[in-house]
Formats: structure tokens, C-alpha cells, sequence
């Protein structure tokens, strides 16, 4: 069983946000890039995946900052090889550009199941999965909250809204989209990854040929502005449980 | 090609989803700026009754058995063909677990553009998405020459997708192949909880701000003393410190109490657009930018771990 991850880095949404001088793109110069939450989900899904059934994972993304602290925190999970892309995506690339490239390269690896992040959040032309799997032409699910390997097919849990799970099964090699991991993405130990920069390597692939095609112009971005922006009650924690006090009291809650 | 708007129409087991109604709202003020018209396309198996509701000026009804259930496959393979044949302006899709399934296939199998998290439409036919959990817009021409549009809920009123009038349906034909690589093998109903969030008056909801699962206790003693209950965003769903059955949200619960507090939650969109039904929002979260503070109608950026045991116990003396 041969799992490939493809994983991202994004902007961690908890730092403030930037537009840069451009007006078209989010100023990068001081962004901290975090792991897309769901690609995490997916990295865990394939390591419980190769702890039931003894699956070679391999976790592959695109060489920017981060990235190798990214792939040596997978590694000391459980991932057993690592692949960092290189090649002309200095000012970003969109997924159209990724999927056809990464096409070329997941193909000779030969995986019978990729599992990457359902969505990012940073997205304006479609999600990454869906388009890689048509060039592959594999099977693609997304929305995946659980997913058990069954012989040449892959039982799948996918989410509806109000709870609703859609049973599935996908002949294999197939392409999952990942929602949720069925356990909570693991903790490992900074020394833990220590010391997975001493003992594993990560090897580099060059994305060649990079075609964004399929992705609509920008044409400028903005902040939202809110049309009825709150009623900001004190910072400070005793005046706000007053406030708070006191707005219960007014609804008729106490 | 033409200059007509398609909207496909998402449904599940019998029901129309809210998404599609607004949908049709955005293709209406898109079609409005290409001058085409507005066409719904429905597939299913016996489902040409829900046409009945959907506010477009035709419909095309695609009907077979490999499409009774919702199957990303049998939806791709069937929408290609309509969409080669039509060359329609647009072609909407929910921003939903249905949409985002089919619409990056159909893109790399037609060579289409696709523009994600569309919100509203704009003069021009400029697309405005929203993206970085609501942090960001983002303003895109329509490109051509078919756009793939997710579209997401929150820049338009449903009730206005909706029509008492019948649409005029054209039925195509739908040619799949006799089997496909995925199954739907069945349905399984959300695991029924102890409370029924979406009809309780008074939530105290947690996100990720709560930081540990040990921080809950914080929110059960607030609830207690309160009267309220319990509930939750999905990081804290998915670290399993609170069930599926607290889950508010795009795959959990829609939620319309009279108050809903919010504490460490910024307001990403797929949470906001299960609580925008509640009378009142009040936010608690140290970042003065989390998008929560644009729907909620109070809010502190004072950091929950101080305010909320202060409240509890000013709650707590005035309730004796």
C-alpha cells in the first residue's frame, strides 16, 4: 500500500493579514506559513492508515519557507519519505499550475491512495484534489472523515451538512479529499523532529513546465468592511463581565 | 457559446439545499450583466418535483439511476456532456460538500477556469470571493469563456431563489457508463445527542481559542450558571473534546437561539453561516480582526481565560 500525501503551507490565519503594495496579492514579506489544517488531517489519516495496514507514506510539497520543518514534523509521525518541490514558484502558484505539475511526479511514484486536505483556505481556483485527480485519472471523494482500505477498494465516510455521513466506497487508486482525520492530528516533540533532520533527508523534485491556466485575474483585494460592525464592550475582563452582566439582565436572562 | 448562467442544483435525499436558492440569486445578477438568462440544472431520479421552487427562467432535467444519490463521478461525467453541449457564460456550484467535489474535475477535464468562494456579484460581472476564513476579499473579472463558480452562502437572501411559479422544464438525456468507481453504500444518520443544539435558546459556544480540552470546563460552568448549553466550532469537535451532536456549522448543526456567545471563535465562514440565524451574537476573542466581530453585535477583544471566570461568578451571585 502506497499512500502520497501532497501537502501546503498557508497563511497562519491568527497573524494579521496584508494586502501587498500590488493590491492583488497578500503581502507575504511577514506572513508566518502555517500547514493547511485539513492537509495535517491527511498526513494523520495516512499514518493510521499505515499503522493498521503497514502502508509506505510519502508527504510531498512545495519548497517554501517552512517547508522543511513541515516534512520532518511528518516524518517523526510516522511518514517514511519525504519530497520537497523546487522549480519557478518564487510568487506563488496557483493550483491549476500545482495539479498538472504534481501529476507528472505522483505518477511515477505510483501511489494506490493520495490523500490530501479537502480545501485551504487561501484558494480562488478550486481545490488542489479534485483537479489532480482528473489528471490522474483517478476517483476523487472529498469531504472524507474516515476511510478504511478493504482489499482493492477504499471505504469511505463522507460529511453532509447536519451531520449526515454518505457511506462510500472507491476502487483504488483513488484520490480522497480529507476533512477530518479520524483521530485528532497527532503531537510529536520538537526533539522528535530534531532528530528526523539528522537521520532522514528529504529529496528534491523539480515541477516543471508550470502552466496556470484555469485561475480568473485578480483584480485587486480588499478587507471586508462590516456593514454593522459590534458594539465593543471594555477590554479590560472585570468591566466586560459587568457589560455582559448587565446585557443578560437587559434580555431578560437574569 | 451563449451568455446564460447555469445553477447546479444541489439536493439531498428528497431536499433542496438552501445553497441552491442562493444560487440562483447570484445567476440572476449575473445573467443580469451578460444578458443571458438564468437555467437551473437539475439531476436526480425521480426528482423533477423539486423544480417546482426554484426561481429560473428554464430548467433542464437530467434524469437516471446512477444519480438517485449525489455521486461525484456520475455528477461530473453528466454535467461535462451538458456543458460541452451548452457552452453556457457560468456554471454555478455550491461551495459545499457536493460542489467542491465535481468542480475541479470538470475544470481539468474541460480545460474551464474556475473562481472559488464567490460571495456577491458585483456591476460588470465582478466576482467577489471570500477567502482566508473571511479575512480577505477578492475581486475577479468573470473569465471565459465558461466560469466555474463556487459560490459560497452570506451575500444573498435564499427566499429570494425561491418562486411559486413553475419553471418551464426541458428534459435531456444523461448517457453514464453501466458502473462507476464509487458507490454511495449508505446513508448514516448524525448520532443523536444529548441536547438538540439547534433549538436551544441560549449557547455557549467554544473555538479554538479555548486551547485545551481542560478549558471546557470554563464554558460548562459559564453554561450552568447561566442556563445555557454547551456547543461548539470544529477544531474543538475534531480534537474530540466535545461530540459531533455540538458541532455548529457547514457539516454540523444550524443554530437560532436568542443568544449565542462566542468565545475564541473567529467567524470563519463556515461556521458564520450556521448562526446568522440567532437574535443576538456576542464575541469573545483577543483578536480585534476576527471576522465574528462583523456579525456579532457585541463583543470584547478581553481574553476569555480572565472575563469568563469573572462572569461566571458575577452570574452565579446574582442567581444566588
Amino acid at each position: 500500500m502506497n499512500i502520497v500525501v501532497p501537502v501546503k503551507l498557508v497563511p497562519d490565519l491568527v497573524e494579521e493579514l496584508s494586502i501587498d503594495p500590488s493590491g492583488i496579492a497578500l503581502d507575504t514579506a511577514w506572513l508566518r506559513m502555517i500547514v493547511n489544517e485539513f492537509d495535517d488531517h491527511a498526513i494523520e489519516q495516512a499514518i493510521i492508515l499505515k499503522e493498521k495496514t503497514g502502508a509506505h507514506v510519502t508527504v510531498i510539497s512545495t519548497d517554501i519557507e517552512g517547508v522543511d520543518d513541515l516534512l520532518f514534523t511528518a516524518a517523526a509521525k510516522g511518514a517514511d519519505r519525504l519530497i520537497k518541490l523546487t522549480g519557478d514558484i518564487e510568487g506563488g502558484i496557483n493550483n491549476h499550475a500545482l495539479a498538472r505539475a504534481l501529476a507528472n511526479i505522483i505518477k511515477e511514484l505510483q501511489p494506490d491512495l493520495i490523500l490530501t486536505g479537502v480545501q485551504a483556505h487561501n484558494d480562488l481556483d478550486g481545490t488542489l484534489g479534485p483537479q489532480l485527480a482528473e489528471y490522474l485519472g483517478m476517483p476523487y471523494v472529498g469531504y472524507i472523515s474516515g476511510v478504511n482500505v478493504n482489499g482493492d477498494k477504499v471505504e469511505i465516510r463522507k460529511e453532509y451538512p447536519g451531520g449526515l455521513i454518505g457511506e462510500m466506497e472507491a476502487s483504488l487508486p483513488s484520490l480522497l479529499g480529507i476533512q477530518a482525520s479520524e483521530q485528532p492530528p497527532r503531537y510529536v516533540a520538537i526533539s522528535k523532529v530534531r532528530q528526523m533532520m539528522k537521520t532522514m533527508s528529504i529529496e528534491e523534485m523539480t515541477l516543471s513546465a508550470l502552466d496556470p491556466t484555469g485561475a480568473a485575474t485578480v483584480n485587486r483585494m480588499f478587507q471586508p468592511e462590516a456593514l454593522e460592525k459590534a458594539t465593543m464592550l471594555s477590554d479590560n475582563p472585570d468591566e466586560a463581565a459587568s457589560q455582559l452582566v448587565d446585557i443578560f439582565k437587559e434580555m431578560g436572562l437574569l | 457559446m451563449n451568455q446564460d448562467i447555469f445553477v447546479t442544483i444541489e439536493h439531498l435525499r428528497g431536499n433542496v439545499a438552501e445553497i441552491s436558492y442562493i444560487m440562483l440569486v447570484a445567476a440572476h445578477e449575473l445573467a443580469h450583466g451578460t444578458g443571458g438568462k438564468v437555467i437551473a440544472v437539475l439531476l436526480g431520479q425521480n426528482a423533477q418535483g423539486m423544480a417546482n421552487t426554484l426561481n429560473a427562467d428554464q430548467l433542464l432535467y437530467g434524469e437516471h439511476a446512477l444519480l438517485a444519490d449525489f455521486n461525484p463521478e456520475a455528477y461530473q461525467k453528466a454535467l461535462a456532456g451538458i456543458i460541452n453541449e451548452y457552452k453556457p457564460r457560468a456554471v454555478l456550484f455550491g461551495h459545499t460538500s457536493i460542489g467542491m467535489d465535481i468542480v475541479g474535475g470538470l475544470s481539468a477535464q474541460l480545460s474551464l477556469p474556475i473562481v472559488s468562494s464567490v460571495r456577491t456579484i458585483e456591476a460588470n460581472s465582478k466576482l467577489i470571493s471570500q477567502i482566508c476564513g473571511g479575512k480577505i476579499m477578492a475581486e475577479c473579472d468573470l473569465p471565459e469563456p465558461t466560469a466555474l463558480i463556487t459560490v459560497v452562502p452570506g451575500g444573498y437572501k435564499a427566499e429570494e431563489g425561491q418562486s411559486k411559479q413553475a419553471t418551464a422544464v426541458t428534459t435531456i438525456a444523461v448517457e453514464l457508463p453501466e458502473s462507476l468507481h464509487i458507490n454511495l453504500t449508505q446513508y448514516i444518520e448524525p448520532e443523536a445527542g444529548d441536547v438538540d443544539i439547534s433549538k436551544e435558546p441560549l449557547l455557549i459556544a467554544v473555538g479554538r481559542g479555548i486551547q485545551t480540552e481542560d478549558n471546557i470546563s470554563l464554558a460548562d460552568e459559564l453554561a450552568e450558571a447561566i442556563g445555557g448549553v454547551v456547543c461548539a466550532s470544529r477544531p474543538v469537535v475534531d480534537q474530540g473534546w466535545l461530540p459531533t451532536s455540538r458541532l455548529v456549522g457547514k457539516s454540523g448543526s444550524t443554530v437560532k437561539p436568542k443568544v449565542y456567545l462566542a468565545m475564541g471563535i473567529s467567524g470563519a465562514p463556515e461556521h458564520v453561516e450556521a448562526i446568522t440565524g440567532s437574535d443576538t451574537i456576542i464575541a469573545i476573542n483577543t483578536d480585534p480582526a476576527a471576522p465574528i466581530f462583523n456579525i456579532a453585535k457585541y463583543g470584547t477583544t478581553a481574553d476569555l481565560f480572565d472575563l469568563v471566570p469573572v462572569l461566571t461568578d458575577q452570574i452565579r451571585s446574582i442567581k444566588g
